[in-house]
């Protein structure tokens, strides 16, 4: 065993930070936009960050350099991450998506020309996807999705709709769940689509969420025409590859880091209130809470850490990424829960509310952290999973 | 709303505070080793069993064994909110309260018992002459009570029984089993069961015990080896079984010791402030009285639960949804007292009973041993999760 | 012992709820939430008339001679639908403080006023450290010509935006025990030197800034006497502590109602997800925190309404229902999904007010420490 970092690895750490530290643009810490928070501005410098993140190999530095990406290694790839997250750098969660889950899929099923071209465009920033894969009635049960897309001539025809298809009116590519036959059990009709937004048929419709901002939105598929090559991977067949296709996500291995920061800024608020004079600096109950929370974080780092440590030794994790998931929707909550207690009254202030203390952070995280144990997979279904992979217990008939 | 005691209420709570002191020796409650919610130091079990017994005679004498009887069966015909008071008071002081027999058989037997069956029984019970153990669980059939194999096969005038119980709680101490067997094997399972009372001494039976995490002879496998019973002994309508028993679930609501509760709650804060820590008490700590508080807190919505549940009751309410909610935050708070009673008292918390440096006799050390039994005794908190998604709010079974 | 409500009680509340149902859709809830007002002058005038803002005052006073039982019971339905506005502020809050603390004449006039709907009050209160001590209260009022000048920032004034007159604490003498040294002041929310700024919040409740810059108000205004204002505040907040906690529990029964209807009509893997265990047991967990916060609220209320002590038993209804309205809202969420997550939805409006509820007057670590002190640790 051996919990420390290479000196190799620790001089990249110190230029990630270094470059990022030159790259960000200060506006963005301005806006401060937090999960589901986009605007079209912090969309625009999200986007031209990815770009230079691309350029220099690191939006997507697990993908073979002649996809744009750097053969970079697990644990330079954790460095990375947590660097990242920790300065909150825009990333973005849909780039994220378009490169793990998307990206990882086409690698492993696209054809050489499919990957040339969507593995390419997303490592280099230029392109990203947004995610057909929730229908009103298909949420935690994804495999009953309705949409069709049945065969005619040389094209594929869609219908049908999907929702919760966070920033679709942004993205270039949707990364489409169809049916291909109805006619089959519901896990063996189903088929992976990269769909162009721009074309006709296609209609985005916003939802507005919980933070008051437009993040979701549902997509409107009314006889889109695709060319055959839209179709990823053999048709039918596209459940089996969702399933394979999830690999070492960035953003669930930063998301220690990510919970670091925020901790980390609440123990300066306190300590900064100790040094005022207010009595909430020497509060034992809240030194206690807070000590909780770094000992919560202490454990997901370390759950994270592992992840990064088995890819490294070539081993593929299952139910360890639905047990950091489910922790770490949970450590946020927590935390989001504590910052609220700790600031009381000044944590329900909103952003640009007069008088507001860390940029409404605590009451904006109040709000978001619930679609983390929500979105991509609840956290009962993420239990389920530790349960039935991870411990072998059955599964319920 | 109201939330006093009616004056005749103060009057009996006083009574029932004076009967105890008179009639339990003057040591007991600091000698129990009883945990509120959990089921393997109950004192019958143990060495105070004789005095026990004695109390529990002169609880018959005085009607209370069987406070909220009908009168004409040996009961005081008093209202559920005086049932409620004694029972807080007799876990209050550590006391031996009503068992099986009291609790469950009989009001099984009034309600569903004929006329035969209410004489035979209901004297003896009201008495406190005769002790029931509860013969429900087998080796298959825990949550899943339903699929008992235990037999009973019509011969002559008698039943014949072929089986194996476990987990029973007192059957060494006891006089009578109170039993589900199953008469109808080719029906769905619940409705292939009846409810039969089985004498201790019987040929055929055997006993063996089970030593629970405490260190007590609580539990019991008891085996059933063509044991023969006569008819008259199946209460009620034959296969009827499994719905008589659901329904005596609702007979044990108001046993939930939040009494108990408060008396060794009490016993911990009394410790606390007592005890010298960084030049002053444990209780100046912060966060010591936070915890404190935070147990004061549960225990009085544990009691708010209670007697909304007995005030239900008397008014001729239904407490379905209750009775499982009360049992649920019971359980939980049995659960938390043992485990913030060890955290406040540190390593003190952990020394067992009969240690010269153990706190409360070590108590707390068996009680976070027992506190387990609560949580899966008597209907798992799963299952009364479940039982109050589908009886309480009408969410759909999922057969599972 | 009486858990149950008295027929007229049940009537108010069946009343309430239906009134409500008609006239505070969620749609106006939405609506009112985004305004910078946060209340509708037309239902305001329709509750004026049903007599719910002169409930808990004697009829002499133009009151509808009410208990402040029969107030918490209209709190908790109108918690249940959500009613925004500043009733809490002007009824409970600043009504109340008047009812305790006022002449004969204004009572006479202030709450008749009240009753009518024609007055909104605020009580100006917490400052910046947000705390509801007597030590805390830094505002001065300093008696010039006659006149007291008041000068200090009051932060977190609820629906200060709208109120007519705010009821302004204030430090009138300098002493080491700080609670003999405050007054309460009745001071024209128009009155030149006062700023008042809306503040942006979590639940959108209308909390403000107020800053008095030398703001002139005649001694006749002076509240329950001078240096006697916090004995005043201290009985008030028992009272507003009890009221938020009947709010929460109306608003936690209706997620926890909502949730439920949910369960048993969304389908997913064929069946509807009610049937899983893993929600039935989130609804049983809702249960008894719902139940649990009403029997501790109510039992709060009673002792309050009958004038008995009720320290420990304020403290202990609102260290639970805050907690346990928190985590009923946040079940509800997970049992909702991405749906819940949305602006349209109405979940939001209470998981909102749950984080608000729970800070207001102090939260659990507070009322803790009220709690261990009256065990007398």
């Amino acid at each position: 065993m051996d919990f420390r970092f290479s000196e190799e690895e620790e001089v990249f750490r110190q230029e990630v930070r270094q470059w990022l530290k030159e790259v960000v643009p200060p506006r963005w810490y301005d806006i401060d936009a937090g999960l589901w928070e986009e605007t079209e501005e912090s969309w625009a410098l999200l986007r031209e960050f990815q770009r230079k993140l691309g350029q220099k190999g690191w939006l997507a530095p697990a993908y073979p350099r002649e996809y744009g990406g750097s053969d970079m290694s697990h644990v330079k790839r954790l460095i990375l991450a947590e660097e990242l997250y920790y300065h909150q750098a825009p990333v973005g969660v849909e780039m994220e998506i378009s490169i793990n889950w998307v990206g990882g899929a086409i690698s492993l099923f696209g054809t050489e020309q499919q990957k040339k071209k969507y593995l390419t465009e997303v490592a280099k920033g230029e392109s990203c996807f947004c995610l057909g894969y929730s229908e009103p009635n298909s949420g935690s049960d994804l495999a009953s999705i309705q949409t069709r897309a049945v065969e005619d001539g040389d094209s594929w025809v869609i219908n049908g709709q999907k929702i919760w298809c966070s920033y679709a009116h942004y993205a270039n590519y949707c990364w489409l769940g169809a049916r291909t036959d109805p006619n089959v059990p519901k896990h063996k009709g189903i088929s992976m689509f990269v769909i162009n937004m721009k074309i006709p048929g296609i209609t985005v419709r916003p939802l507005i969420n919980i933070l008051n901002r437009h993040s979701f939105n549902e997509v409107f598929f009314d006889d889109v025409r695709v060319p055959k090559d839209a179709l990823i991977g053999e048709k039918n067949r596209g459940w089996y590859q969702l399933a394979m296709a999830l690999d070492f996500e960035r953003s669930l291995i930063g998301t220690a880091a990510a919970n670091q920061r925020l901790i980390e800024e609440l123990i300066q608020y306190v300590k900064e209130a100790k040094n005022s004079g207010n009595s909430l600096g020497d509060d034992p109950l809240i030194k206690d809470e807070l000590a909780e929370l770094v000992v919560e974080n202490d454990v997901l780092r370390m759950m994270c850490y592992r992840i990064a440590w088995m890819y490294s030794k070539g081993l593929h994790p299952s139910y360890e990424s639905s047990m950091s998931l489910l922790f770490s929707s949970e450590l946020l909550r927590h935390t989001a829960n504590v910052g609220m207690r700790v600031l009381g009254h000044y944590g329900e202030l909103a952003q640009d509310s007069k008088d507001t203390v860390f940029k409404g952070r605590a009451m904006r995280t109040y709000l978001g952290c619930i679609s983390i144990g929500v979105g991509g997979g609840t956290n009962e279904i993420q239990r389920n999973i530790v349960a039935m992979r991870g411990l072998g217990l059955p599964r319920q008939q | 709303m109201d939330f006093h005691f009616s004056s005749q209420e103060e009057t009996f709570r006083q009574e029932v505070d004076d009967f105890i002191k008179g009639e339990l020796p003057a040591n007991w409650a600091e000698e129990s080793h009883y945990w509120p919610g959990g089921y393997g130091t109950i004192p019958d079990f143990e060495e105070l069993e004789p005095a026990a017994e004695r109390f529990r005679r002169r609880l018959a004498e005085e009607g209370w064994l069987t406070l909220s009887w009908p009168k004409e069966y040996g009961g005081a015909g008093r209202s559920n909110m005086e049932q409620a008071i004694l029972n807080e008071r007799l876990s209050y002081h550590r006391a031996p309260g009503p068992g099986v027999a009291t609790l469950i058989s009989g009001p099984t037997i009034l309600l569903f018992g004929s006329g035969e069956a209410k004489r035979e029984w209901l004297p003896r019970i009201a008495r406190g002459q005769i002790r029931f153990w509860l013969s429900y669980s087998e080796p298959n059939a825990g949550s899943d009570l339903a699929s008992i194999k235990t037999s009973a096969v019509e011969d002559g005038d008698d039943l014949v029984i072929n089986g194996q119980k476990t987990w029973s709680s007192g059957a060494h101490v006891s006089d009578y089993a109170w039993m589900l067997v199953r008469t109808d094997p080719d029906a769905p399972a619940h409705k292939g069961i009846s409810l039969v009372i089985v004498d201790n001494r019987s040929e055929g039976i055997t006993i063996r015990p089970l030593i629970n995490i405490c260190g007590f002879h609580s539990f019991n496998e008891v085996f059933f080896d063509n044991v023969r019973i006569p008819k008259k002994n199946i209460i009620g309508e034959r296969n009827r079984g499994w719905y008589y028993a659901m329904a005596a679930l609702d007979f044990e609501r108001l046993v939930v010791p939040v009494g108990g509760f408060k008396r060794t709650f009490d016993e911990l804060v009394q410790w606390a402030r007592e005890t010298k820590r960084n030049g002053g008490v444990l209780t100046d700590e912060p966060l010591i009285r936070d915890k404190l508080a935070d147990l004061a807190i549960d225990i009085d919505v544990a009691y708010m639960f209670f007697w909304q549940t007995a005030w239900m009751l008397d008014r001729g309410l239904v407490p379905n949804i209750e009775a499982s909610v009360l049992k649920l935050v019971a359980t939980q708070l049995s659960h938390k007292l043992a485990n913030t009673a060890i955290d406040v008292m540190g390593p003190y918390g952990e020394l067992e009973r009969g240690n010269k440096w153990a706190p409360l006799k070590g108590r707390i050390c068996t009680g976070y041993l027992d506190c387990i039994s609560g949580l899966v005794g008597a209907g798992t908190s799963e299952i009364q999760r479940s039982i109050i998604a589908i009886r309480g709010l009408g969410l759909p079974w999922g057969g599972n | 012992m009486d858990f149950g409500l008295s027929e007229e009680q049940e009537m108010l509340k069946t009343s309430a709820r239906d009134f409500l149902q008609k006239e505070c859709p969620k749609k106006l809830v939405k609506q009112l939430d985004e305004s910078d007002e946060g209340y509708s002058p037309e239902l305001w005038r329709k509750m004026a008339e049903l007599g719910w803002m002169g409930l808990p005052f004697p009829e002499k006073y133009g009151g509808g001679g009410g208990s402040f039982l029969d107030l918490v019971v209209l709190l908790e339905t109108m918690g249940y639908n959500i009613v925004p506005g500043p009733f809490f502020s002007t009824v409970v809050l600043g009504g109340m403080v008047i009812l305790a603390g006022g002449s004969e004449e204004q009572k006479k006039r202030l709450l008749s006023e009240v009753a009518s709907g024609k007055l909104i009050l605020g009580l100006a209160l917490t400052e910046p450290d947000a705390k509801y001590e007597a030590a805390s209260i830094k505002t001065t009022a300093a008696l010039r010509d006659g006149k007291y000048i008041i000068n200090g920032t009051k932060l977190f004034v609820l629906d200060a935006n709208v109120a007519d007159y705010l009821l302004c604490v204030a430090k009138t003498k300098s002493t080491s025990k700080p609670e003999n040294g405050l007054t309460i002041f009745l001071v024209n929310s128009k009155a030149p030197g006062i700023k008042c700024t809306l503040l942006e919040t979590l639940a959108r409740d209308k909390q403000c800034e107020v800053v008095f810059e030398n703001v002139a108000v005649p001694k006749e205004n002076i509240l329950g006497g001078l240096n006697r204002g916090w004995q005043i505040i201290q009985d008030i907040l028992q009272k507003a502590i009890v009221a938020k906690c009947a709010e929460m529990v109306g608003g936690a029964q209706a997620a926890l109602d909502m949730a439920v209807a949910y369960a048993k009509e969304r389908v997913q893997f064929n069946r509807p997800i009610g049937s899983f265990q893993a929600i039935q047991h989130y609804c049983a967990n809702m249960v008894s925190d719902v139940d649990g916060s009403r029997f501790v609220t109510y039992k709060a209320a009673w002792k309050v309404s009958e004038g008995l002590s009720a320290t420990i038993d304020v403290a202990v209804a609102k260290a639970w229902t805050g907690a346990a309205y928190s985590r009923v809202t946040l079940l509800a969420h997970q049992i909702f999904g991405a749906v819940g997550f949305t602006m349209d939805h109405d979940l939001h409006l209470y998981y909102r007010r749950a984080k608000a509820g729970e800070i207001i007057f102090g939260d659990g670590a507070f009322q803790r420490t009220i709690v261990a002190r009256e065990l007398g640790l």
